[in-house]
């Protein structure tokens, strides 16, 4: 076992961040697909991922209808299906990673129903158990979300919500009531893994988000390289990097090995980039 | 109860019909949608837009549709007198158009110059670009490459139509992933989109609107039994895909406690076998494209593959207006099988000289069923939602013959 566990009450995200912030760094989350390209490599991939300089990790649920997702992740979606890789899953996953890293937070991301039919508590039970810290389902507005707040505040999980370039103020503000951990702003029009990336546009909402919130703000879709996460970090306070990873693992499905290192220089690049600026 | 009182008033503001229904989707498309439904419920009550959509009903699409009393074939079952509502006879073969002329004038009025619907059998796609087509608006589809391969004429028809149509090889490449594609494509392009989806399901406010667009069915059914017979019916059927056919026609008809109603949900292979799509006879609820209703899904919440004979009923969900009246028993839902489906086809074809769509052919074996049961002074109306011309080629290769 390394590391201390986070001071009670305060979250392992609220305290990354918190420690980030006391530096002058930007948090590094990255995302890839539990599962692909095999179930047996996610643990490793998550302790390489912290050693390359990540600083939170995006653990994608997979699911059978992705709907916010581009090509490249829906693709890896399939491949973590193709061994039935469940939610159940996922969490034994996280309660691996948790015997050797108490330190790195992980939240899991994907689609409401696997939760919804599993039920908001017993999820958030069994997720607390595993050492989860956070919970992003696509498809659930804080509208919908009364019970599924409650169910995780319960248990401590935090709850992440999107939001995006079409979400009025009013919404930023009923979001943020929902939220805790962050706020994930996402920073197109469009699904996972789209080009179309203006970064004024995205420095600009991202300061009127912050009027809204006392909360952090990560910006995540479309962040492809070293360059793209220096410039988007210099508006928020963490930048999330999906399908960029999983395009390297989907390069390198003959070894799982060379995948995780593609993965590795990526992040080093990026993580680099970062501190530097 | 004080609900049985009440005049039946669903979904509440927020787009819930009792736990079902709501609005499941990703931020991006929150703001579109409220400002989808603020236009829906204004233009529902304009006189001006009203006046266009009944004039379009009336001389493009071709209402009143008959209601044709099936004597040859009711005779031969020996019960109950049924009537077939001949939404056939629409314009492009189905139901499918009273929804899409409806949302395309919408489109219209909200200043939109792009329509995206996803198909399963090509009817939806077909009646869409059709409007498309009639008011000068881009028009792309999405389609399943497996639906694709089976309904080859559909596709054809979009096409010289004008529209394009975009194969989905995603997932299971049916319906379900042609509606995925379509959702990413409106999140994509929401300033200029407009997203006409062909059934009640989605989020808020599609299950009422379309629904809405839909009533025509039974408001029309309503006033024809009672010019007929002078009295309502015994019993409702309708087929049951995402469901709008079947609520177009039960709709008017709920506060009338003692007609019974049965949506036909498709079996496939057998509900036994695993290979259906009937999520309200054999699924449990969950959350899929936008509302929570009852859903064909694994125990890990992962959504099955579904399976019929009939393109237009092969969904994993339904509509969660269906959800709920199953749920108060206010509707029956019922299933038949491949096997079932095609008799009823047969039979219809050759005992009235009309040919049905294989996806109503599920209400009509119902009604095969059911009929027997009753007595001779007794009415049911099926809803003949769509005509069979596109399904010639199933039923044929089906029967070892190659056309
Ligand atoms: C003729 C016909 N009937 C029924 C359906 C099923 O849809 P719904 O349940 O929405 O009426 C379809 C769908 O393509 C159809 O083409």
């Amino acid at each position: 076992m390394t590391g201390k566990v986070s001071r009670r009450g305060v979250s392992r995200i609220s305290a990354r961040f918190e420690l980030r912030a006391k530096e002058g760094r930007k948090l590094l989350i990255p995302y890839f697909t539990a599962g692909d390209p095999k179930p047996e490599n996610a643990v490793p991939m998550m302790h390489a991922m912290v050693k390359a300089g990540a600083d939170l990790i995006e653990l994608g649920v997979p699911f059978s209808d992705p709907m916010a997702e581009g090509p490249v992740i829906q693709k890896a979606m399939e491949r973590a299906l193709a061994f039935n890789v469940s939610l159940h899953d996922v969490m034994a996953m996280v309660a691996e990673f948790r015997q050797k890293d108490s330190e790195t937070p992980v939240i899991l991301m994907g689609y409401l129903n696997p939760v919804e039919v599993m039920g908001y508590t017993e999820f958030a039970k069994a997720a607390s158990k595993a050492g989860v810290d956070g919970l992003l389902t696509v498809d659930i507005p804080p509208e919908e979300a009364t019970d599924y707040v409650a169910a995780m505040k319960a248990e401590g999980i935090d709850r992440i919500f999107l939001i995006s370039p079409t979400t009025s103020e009013q919404r930023i503000k009923l979001i943020n009531d929902a939220s805790a951990g962050f706020l994930y702003y996402v920073s197109l029009k469009g699904v996972t893994g789209a080009g179309h990336l203006d970064v004024k546009a995205v420095q600009d909402r991202v300061s009127m988000i912050r009027t809204l919130t006392e909360l952090p703000v990560g910006v995540g879709f479309g962040i492809k390289d070293a360059d793209s996460a220096a410039s988007i970090a210099s508006a928020a306070d963490a930048v999330v990097v999906g399908s960029a990873i999983v395009k390297r693992i989907e390069e390198n499905l003959d070894s799982a090995d060379n995948g995780i290192k593609a993965v590795c220089e990526l992040l080093s690049e990026m993580r680099a980039a970062l501190d530097a600026s | 109860m004080a609900e049985s009182e009440t005049k039946y008033q669903q979904p509440n503001e927020k787009g819930h019909f009792g736990v079902y229904g709501g609005l499941f989707v990703a931020e991006t498309l929150m703001g579109p949608l409220a400002e989808l439904r603020i236009a829906y419920e204004k233009y529902m009550q304009d006189k001006d837009f009203l006046a266009e959509l009944d004039w379009e009903l009336q001389n493009y699409v071709g209402r009143p549709s008959p209601l044709y009393f099936a004597e040859r074939w009711s005779k031969e079952l020996g019960g109950a007198k049924i009537y077939l509502k001949r939404e056939d006879l629409n314009h492009t073969g189905a139901h499918k158009i009273n929804n899409t002329v409806g949302q395309a004038l919408l489109a219209k009025r909200m200043g939109k110059t792009r329509i995206i619907a996803e198909t399963g059998a090509g009817q939806h796609g077909v009646a869409t670009a059709t409007v498309a087509a009639r008011l000068g608006l881009e028009c792309v589809v999405y389609m399943g490459a497996v639906d694709i391969q089976r309904q080859a004429a559909n596709v054809y028809r979009m096409k010289l139509l004008g529209a394009k149509v975009v194969p989905v090889t995603a997932g299971s490449a049916t319906l379900k992933d042609a509606l995925n594609e379509a959702m990413r494509d409106w999140v994509t392009n929401i300033d200029d989109t407009f997203y006409i989806i062909g059934t009640v399901a989605g989020p808020h406010p599609y299950p009422a609107m379309v629904r809405d667009f839909q009533t025509v069915i039974g408001r029309e059914a309503r006033e024809q039994i009672l010019q007929h017979e002078g009295r309502l019916p015994d019993a409702l059927i309708a087929c049951v895909g995402g469901g709008s056919n079947a609520i177009g026609l039960f709709h008017p008809f709920l506060d009338d406690k003692d007609i019974a109603i049965y949506g036909v949900e498709a079996a496939g292979e057998g509900i036994e076998t695993g290979k259906h799509a009937a999520p309200l006879c054999a699924g449990k609820p969950g959350i899929l494209h936008g509302n929570r209703t009852y859903l064909v899904e694994d125990e890990n919440g992962q959504i099955i593959e579904t399976h019929s004979i009939s393109a237009g009923l092969d969904y994993p969900g339904v509509g969660p207006e269906h959800a709920w009246l199953k749920d108060i028993g206010r509707a029956k839902y019922v299933a038949i099988n491949d096997d079932e489906a095609l008799q009823a086809f047969h039979d219809l074809t050759r005992i009235e000289g009309i040919i049905p769509a294989l996806e109503s052919s599920h209400a009509l074996a119902y009604a095969t069923k059911l009929a027997p049961t009753m007595d001779k002074e007794q009415i049911i109306i099926v809803n003949l939602s769509g005509r069979g011309d596109k399904d010639i080629h199933t039923v044929a290769d089906i029967e070892g013959i190659t056309l």
